[in-house]
């Protein structure tokens, strides 16, 4: 049976596809404009409007990125505390999740309390950076991974899928003659591996996104930088000399602090970028489970 | 399974609930000595900070640490009581995070509803999956991305100068009715694809019945938009503002941080960077440690409040 189009209907889909391609353009430009500038020498980027497509190719920005000591350091800690901090993440979350959601665990109520508060309240900055001063965490490198390593919201996310697995599962096991430790590595972990990907993603993503750990507790340690602090940096100077275009004219390089910015921005998005649309299916579920409690 | 039943029977029959925990315990030693860890660890990092918050009643040094500085009850609160910069910090970190909610709410909510509508699958996927991509990029990036668009040769002021016929570019930061916008827009741009997630997926799981009943009473598309689907939202959208109303002091930070500067800073300076500042640049930590109590006290109340309403108006609570 088809259906008959009135004038609304029409009106509607116009609607509807202008709406989505004015989305996409303002979802998009930005860093189609950051790469067109990352690729266009530095020096015409003054003189010419770039938009979508370099005017006066060149890949220099991205080998001055390379060159520069701080950026190659950063990218190393960047990558070490992504692939560390994620691996020991998931590891204590979810052993953290599976002890909370045995049902026979003697002190389920108290400890699940226990994580719950630590949502809400917090010791907020400067309480925090004492004790991390006291444990000898800052100017390190463990202080990106160590303390954020448990998070209460990651390992509601992980709970809530593990109450969704039968507990017959657990039980026959069991009688098997299976510990908890053995059900926890052969039986329940093999079943959660979309929530593991779901909290991998989260987590990979908040340490390469990180920076104000860097800040705050490596400021003197210029071999504990990250690249969002290199790049943050970098827009703090841009944001205070605004107005010195001309005595950059003077200068004689075609590499400017825009196009260098441009290229730093474009090296750090290219990972997430390329990573995210295949992880899509895990998120949402992910994302789900965790935001509807039950 | 059989054994399991009548050993459970046997031993309420026989033994007291006593020795029935230690039996059980003799039986989970990997969750015991997990949690002990775990508990040590939480305990570490999540506790102990909160106690550091007596700092804030005394005159912290940091030479002569928590045992030894002076007390001094609630006269740092009192000094951040009179300092007119903390209101100022207040008011605005109150402010954006009430707006940044609203819009959060209401661009979500907008775009689940219209992506919704779109009945090509592969435009509606590849739409959805460009509008995730703000979301996982950094706040700086962000932040750099916001300055470079509104910067004086910037496209907006491109497009106010050709299109609208502006004469001058508009120093968007030197202006301190803009500040605010400039935040809630940067926000909506980065998050309302990965907010509306949540609702898109939640659609999903209305009864069809319902679009063909109401098929069979001719009702149009905004109609069943406006009497089904917006209707059915409503337990998820109650639970959404719940969790996101404890977040309403948690205005973000790198925009204000870093585009923040002295001409706009009575609109742009948030409790955060009021921390910061008092606390990491000027060593007055017991100060910072106060107005950090402020804010979570306020956020607690927040969260116990939206509990309450929710319970009151009989929607899912929380906790």
């Amino acid at each position: 049976m088809k259906k008959k189009y009135g004038a609304g209907d029409i009106a509607f889909e116009v609607f509807l596809v202008i709406f989505l391609i004015v989305f996409v353009m303002v979802t998009l430009y930005p860093v189609i404009n950051t790469l067109a500038i990352s690729f266009n020498d530095g020096f015409d980027t003054i003189t010419h409007r770039i938009h979508f497509i370099p005017h006066q190719w060149t890949t220099d920005n991205y080998k001055a990125v390379f060159a520069k000591e701080g950026y190659r350091q950063a990218a190393i800690v960047t990558v070490a505390r992504t692939v560390i901090g994620t691996l020991l993440s998931l590891v204590v979350n979810s052993i953290l999740a599976y002890v909370i959601s045995r049902k026979k665990f003697l002190f389920k109520k108290s400890f699940s309390l226990f994580w719950v508060i630590t949502m809400y309240v917090n010791g907020g900055l400067i309480p925090t950076y004492i004790v991390f001063q006291k444990l000898h965490l800052t100017n390190s490198f463990w202080v990106y991974v160590i303390p954020g390593a448990v998070s209460a919201f990651n390992m509601l996310v992980i709970r809530n899928f593990m109450n969704g697995i039968p507990d017959s599962l657990e039980e026959s096991a069991q009688i098997d003659g299976a510990g908890y430790f053995k059900i926890f590595v052969s039986i329940i972990s093999p079943l959660c591996k979309p929530v593991y990907a779901t909290i991998t993603l989260f987590v990979a993503v908040y340490h390469w996104n990180a920076w104000f750990d860097a800040m705050i507790y490596n400021k003197m340690h210029d071999e504990y930088t990250v690249l969002q602090y290199e790049l943050m940096k970098q827009l703090q100077t841009a944001m205070k000399s605004a107005g010195s275009v001309e005595g950059l004219k003077n200068s004689g390089t075609t590499i400017t602090p825009t196009s260098i910015r441009a290229a730093a921005t474009i090296v750090t998005m290219v990972p997430i970028l390329f990573i995210y649309p295949f992880l899509q299916r895990y998120f949402v579920t992910g994302l789900t489970i965790g935001g509807v409690k039950e | 399974m059989a054994r399991n039943t009548i050993n459970s029977l046997g031993t309420a029959d026989l033994r007291t609930k006593k020795t029935n925990k230690w039996a059980e315990a003799r039986r989970q030693p990997f969750l015991l000595i997990s949690s002990a860890l775990l508990l040590i660890y939480g305990i570490i990092f999540y506790y102990v900070p909160v106690l550091g918050w007596i700092t804030a009643f005394q005159d912290y040094k940091p030479a002569k640490g928590f045992l030894k500085s002076q007390w001094v009850g609630f006269a740092k609160f009192q000094k951040l009581f009179e300092n007119k910069t903390f209101y100022l910090a207040f008011r605005n970190t109150l402010a954006m995070g009430v707006i940044n909610l609203v819009f959060h709410f209401l661009t979500a909510i907008a775009f689940a509803l219209i992506l919704n509508e779109v009945r090509v699958m592969f435009a509606k996927k590849f739409v959805q999956t460009i509008s995730y991509m703000p979301h996982f990029l950094s706040w700086i990036i962000v932040t750099a991305i916001v300055r470079d668009i509104l910067s004086a040769d910037g496209i907006v002021n491109e497009f106010l100068m050709n299109v609208c016929g502006n004469k001058m570019p508009i120093d968007f930061f030197a202006v301190k009715g803009y500040f605010w916008w400039i935040v809630a827009a940067a926000n909506v741009w980065k998050e309302t694809g990965w907010n509306a997630i949540i609702y898109l997926a939640a659609i999903t799981a209305i009864d069809p019945a319902l679009y063909e009943a109401a098929d069979m009473d001719g009702a149009t598309r905004f109609q069943k938009v406006w009497y089904i689907t917006l209707p059915s939202l409503r337990p998820t959208i109650m639970i959404l503002l719940l969790i996101n109303i404890g977040n309403v002091l948690n205005a973000g930070f790198e925009l204000q941080y870093i585009l923040g500067n002295d001409v706009i800073s009575d609109v742009s300076k948030i409790l955060d960077v009021f921390i910061l500042d008092w606390g990491i640049s000027q060593f007055d930590f017991s100060l910072g440690t106060a107005a950090g109590i402020f804010k979570s006290v306020i956020a607690l109340i927040l969260v116990c409040l939206g509990n309450w309403t929710a319970k009151r108006t009989g929607d899912e609570r929380l906790f």
